[in-house]
């Protein structure tokens, strides 16, 4: 009967926990608490709203918020890549948000073009060469990945992950399917193993010499550079970024990103958290510790940033990677893309 | 059948076993509702993904999740069963250490490990470049096994679950065989010739029931094989979901899955239903079998090796790591997760051994197929992704939820919001749906070897089956309770995906601290999280461990 009661405490303290207090804003994300815990406590700081956060991956707490409906306790859904975002607002978790401050801020490109979720920081999607067996111009765009004449010597990490599914997509929505899985054939093709590990161990493999080419996200790179492990740094030196397309579409270029959420109880509270995030100090804060663009303009590059020159960035609305998804995933399915 | 006979017979407590009957099947109705949910959730699907699923990547994830259980099956039952006939029977150097000694993988979660020993054997690591700096030879020279392979994947999951098979065939060995074991000692038979002939037909269902248990963690596993780029049902579900945004056809890949399992569990009790295995005579351990010479050294460096790989090697790469970073990372708050984990492990094992106490004495009183069938149902949660059980509980509490709140707005005009969902509460009932067959199969068997003859005895001095349990039986079941909360506490310590999903605000584990660095490819900033799940998931299994040197003390 101890167990009753403890089951009873338990049900007690659960109806306690979501009383919300008014100087609250709750946060669904999927990014590290390393990344964000710092400026939350900035914006409780300035602000003087307290912020909880939930940190699952990005489709387990889409899902959460379609159960838990008219009475879920978010009020910002925040996660990386604009596929995921779309989702969420395809499942009708995120509502409408005008904001001049973050109309002015943010440009189209990187926000839902209704308002349903807003880019916070950018990252660009690149080839990576090793500087000792491959010349600067010996590759130059994303087709050059399916080229024979590299078989064997291409790391990238699997298909399941969102962020090679939303380049996928951005090339369905450039090349159209056809050709798109005319090219994913190549790519697998030019694998020099299976699909394994993430981004950062891609870039490992091409130092160590495992392969000579990589696909990964630019700040996985600055963070090697900036690593206060010397053999990180290494692995960084021994590897060069290829800013692909340059004469055509440009390099595929992704965001992290939040919207409100659909039933957010502090609506009020939730813009604010958005409008600081797109504010200068945020943006900044981005750059400077996760190697990420600012989508603002006007903010300044850091060094390591500034580093790899400028760069033309594709200019598709991200709203449309979210679109081709389903059918980039099906797509590598039969293209043998594990 | 003796039992069935028993409770037909008009005395005190017939009624009450109808009773115990009810309440099993209840308790495992509830059980079975995040299984169901997802099922549902399966039916309801149109079958365009599914096709596209057959037509392209199913038959892989079907032949790479049967490899890996065949793989993972062998092995643990090669390792587990030789070193727990090996540590029982015979006396070679270090037998006493090592008896207990061979438990320790059992606080690694397989994810961890397959982190650390990437780190070791990748291309960087510090294998392939000792070797390349010793030969001279450069990238492309010479082959290297690749960890990261299915493989890899098997010898992985073999040395974190092989104790699992270890812990039920030693029990098995010292409870069962010592008299066996004698007899075939003095006809002459060698110890292996013993074990072969005598020690494992013997302790056959507790053999069985480990791999069982270790299949079921293998079917489930995610981590693993997802770091290791293996694609299995696991990774494909999760793709699928996460993927394609597809979550009936998740819910249908899901479903087979649970197909494979049911398989599973019918062939455990076929096998056990083979023999009976009421232990007639009391338990005298005999005087071990001294090994001598390359016979005793050859022991010694088997029972070793899975020490040394499955513990040694992972927790050093460990420790190493965190020399660099443990300092940061304790500053982060480290005692509040420690207490989180504990907290969730310590409520979810206490009411996981009632429960399976409460299914299991039930089933003996009343065995009829529904019960039997419910308690099968309880315990199939076992071999579900974490995820999947999550969004089972999900649904369900959320409606439950969501109609109260209807229903108070309604009449009351007030919100009562979300009472379950996003509580601990959520978190327990997934952990309990998850771990409940942990619990329920060390009990049956703890129940299965004690003679339903002594329950006869105690209904026929009129103690109705509640005294029967307390006074009688939970006494004797004492070890079996104590071993079924301390796998599930361990278990608990170290899931992940579920707990990731369901858990209220701010509440975070070692396990989702551990997570959450590594899958953010900082592995070293990740060990001092990991370590500590190792060495809390240490404790019960030291406790576990005095169980074993007591036993041998008494014997």
């Amino acid at each position: 009967m101890k167990t009753k009661s403890v089951l009873l405490a338990l049900a007690l303290l659960a109806t306690a926990t979501p009383c919300l207090a008014d100087g609250e804003v709750n946060v669904y994300t999927s990014r590290k608490e390393a990344l964000i815990l710092p400026l939350f406590d900035r914006f409780t700081e300035l602000s003087g709203i307290e912020v909880r956060i939930l940190s699952a991956n990005a489709g387990a707490l889409i899902s959460r918020l379609e159960s838990e409906g008219r009475n879920s306790p978010a009020d910002v859904l925040l996660t990386v890549d604009a596929g995921n975002l779309h989702r969420a607002r395809e499942a009708g978790v995120l509502r409408t948000t005008t904001s001049a401050a973050l109309e002015s801020a943010i440009p189209t490109t990187y926000r839902d073009p209704e308002g349903y979720w807003f880019g916070l920081s950018q990252r660009a999607r690149v080839i990576f060469r090793s500087t000792e067996r491959v010349g600067a111009d010996a590759i130059d765009s994303y087709a050059d990945l399916a080229d024979p004449t590299i078989k064997g010597s291409l790391c990238i990490r699997s298909s399941s992950n969102i962020y090679n599914q939303s380049l996928v997509a951005s090339m369905i929505a450039s090349d159209g399917e056809e050709a798109t899985e005319t090219w994913a054939r190549g790519v697998v093709a030019n694998m020099a193993r299976p699909p394994q590990g993430g981004d950062t161990d891609q870039l490992r493999a091409v130092a160590a010499g495992a392969c000579d080419l990589a696909v990964a996200n630019t700040y996985y790179y600055g963070r090697l550079l900036g690593s206060d492990s010397e053999d990180d740094r290494a692995v960084g030196e021994q590897v060069a970024i290829v800013w692909p397309d340059q004469s055509g579409r440009g390099a595929h270029v992704n965001v992290s990103g939040a919207g409100i959420t659909t039933h957010s109880p502090n609506p009020d509270n939730a813009l604010a958290l958005l409008e600081f995030l797109a504010g200068e100090e945020a943006q900044a804060w981005y750059a400077e510790m996760n190697h990420e663009f600012p989508v603002r303009e006007g903010v300044a590059p850091t060094s390591v940033l500034a580093s790899w020159g400028p760069f033309d960035a594709d200019d598709i609305n991200l709203s449309e990677l979210g679109k081709h998804n389903a059918a980039a995933v099906r797509l590598m399915d039969r293209a043998g893309w594990r | 059948m003796t039992v069935a006979l028993a409770s037909s017979l008009p005395r005190p407590g017939a009624d009450d076993a109808v009773r115990w009957g009810v309440v099993a099947a209840s308790v495992a109705g509830i059980l079975a509702l995040p299984t169901v949910a997802v099922v549902a959730v399966a039916a309801s699907a149109d079958g365009s993904a599914w096709r596209h699923l057959v037509s392209t990547v199913l038959g892989e994830y079907v032949w790479h999740s049967v490899l890996l259980a065949l793989g993972v099956g062998t092995g643990t039952l090669v390792i587990g069963t030789t070193t727990a006939w090996l540590t029982t029977v015979c006396a070679f150097p270090g037998w006493r250490a090592l008896s207990w000694l061979l438990l320790l993988p059992l606080a690694l979660p397989a994810y961890i490990v397959a982190y650390t020993y990437t780190g070791v054997l990748d291309y960087p690591g510090p294998v392939q470049t000792a070797l390349r700096d010793l030969f001279g030879w450069g990238p492309g020279d010479y082959w290297f096994p690749n960890i990261r392979s299915l493989p890899g994947a098997i010898l992985v999951l073999t040395l974190c679950l092989y104790p699992y098979v270890y812990l039920l065939s030693r029990a098995a060995f010292v409870s069962r065989s010592a008299s066996a074991i004698e007899v075939g000692r003095s006809l002459g038979l060698g110890p292996m010739a013993v074990f072969a002939r005598i020690g494992l037909p013997l302790a056959r269902p507790a053999v069985v029931t480990g791999v069982a248990l270790v299949l079921m963690e293998t079917l489930a596993d995610y981590g693993t094989v997802k770091y290791f780029g293996v694609t299995t049902f696991t990774t494909g579900i999760f793709r699928t979901w996460f993927g394609m945004g597809d979550r009936a056809a998740a819910a249908q890949l899901a479903t087979a899955l649970l197909g494979l399992v049911l398989l599973l569990v019918l062939l455990e009790r076929w096998s056990r239903r083979q023999r009976q295995f009421d232990d007639a005579g009391a338990a005298a351990a005999g005087t071990p079998y001294p090994l001598r010479g390359w016979r005793a050294l050859a022991a010694a460096g088997w029972c070793a090796l899975p020490l040394l790989l499955g513990f040694l090697v992972p927790a050093l790469q460990l420790a190493w790591w965190c020399i660099d970073t443990f300092g940061e990372q304790w500053r982060r708050g480290f005692p509040e997760l420690m207490g989180n984990s504990i907290l969730a492990a310590g409520i979810t094992a206490a009411i996981a051994v009632f429960l399976a106490l409460l299914l299991g004495y039930g089933q003996r009183l009343r065995p009829v197929p529904t019960v039997r069938g419910a308690v099968r149902v309880a315990a199939s949660g076992y071999a579900v992704p974490g995820t999947v059980i999550a969004v089972g509980v999900i649904i369900p509490l959320a409606w439950l939820d969501n109609s109260i709140d209807g229903l108070a707005r309604e009449l009351f005009g007030v919100s009562t919001g979300l009472l379950l969902s996003g509580t601990l509460v959520a978190v327990i009932f997934a952990y309990l749906v998850r771990f409940m067959s942990v619990g329920i199969q060390t009990m049956e068997a703890g129940l299965a070897a004690i003679s339903t003859g002594v329950d006869d005895c105690a209904r026929a001095l009129g103690c109705a089956p509640k005294a029967v349990l307390g006074r009688v039986l939970l006494p004797l079941l004492r070890p079996s309770l104590l071993t079924a909360g301390l796998l599930v506490f361990v278990d608990v310590m170290k899931e992940l995906p579920a707990t990731l999903i369901l858990r209220p605000f701010d509440f975070n584990t070692l396990a989702v601290r551990a997570y959450e660095l590594a899958e953010d490819e900082q592995l070293a900033a990740a060990a001092p999280a990991a370590l500590a799940i190792v060495i809390v998931g240490l404790v019960p299994v030291f406790l576990l461990a005095r169980g074993i040197t007591r036993e041998r003390r008494h014997a």
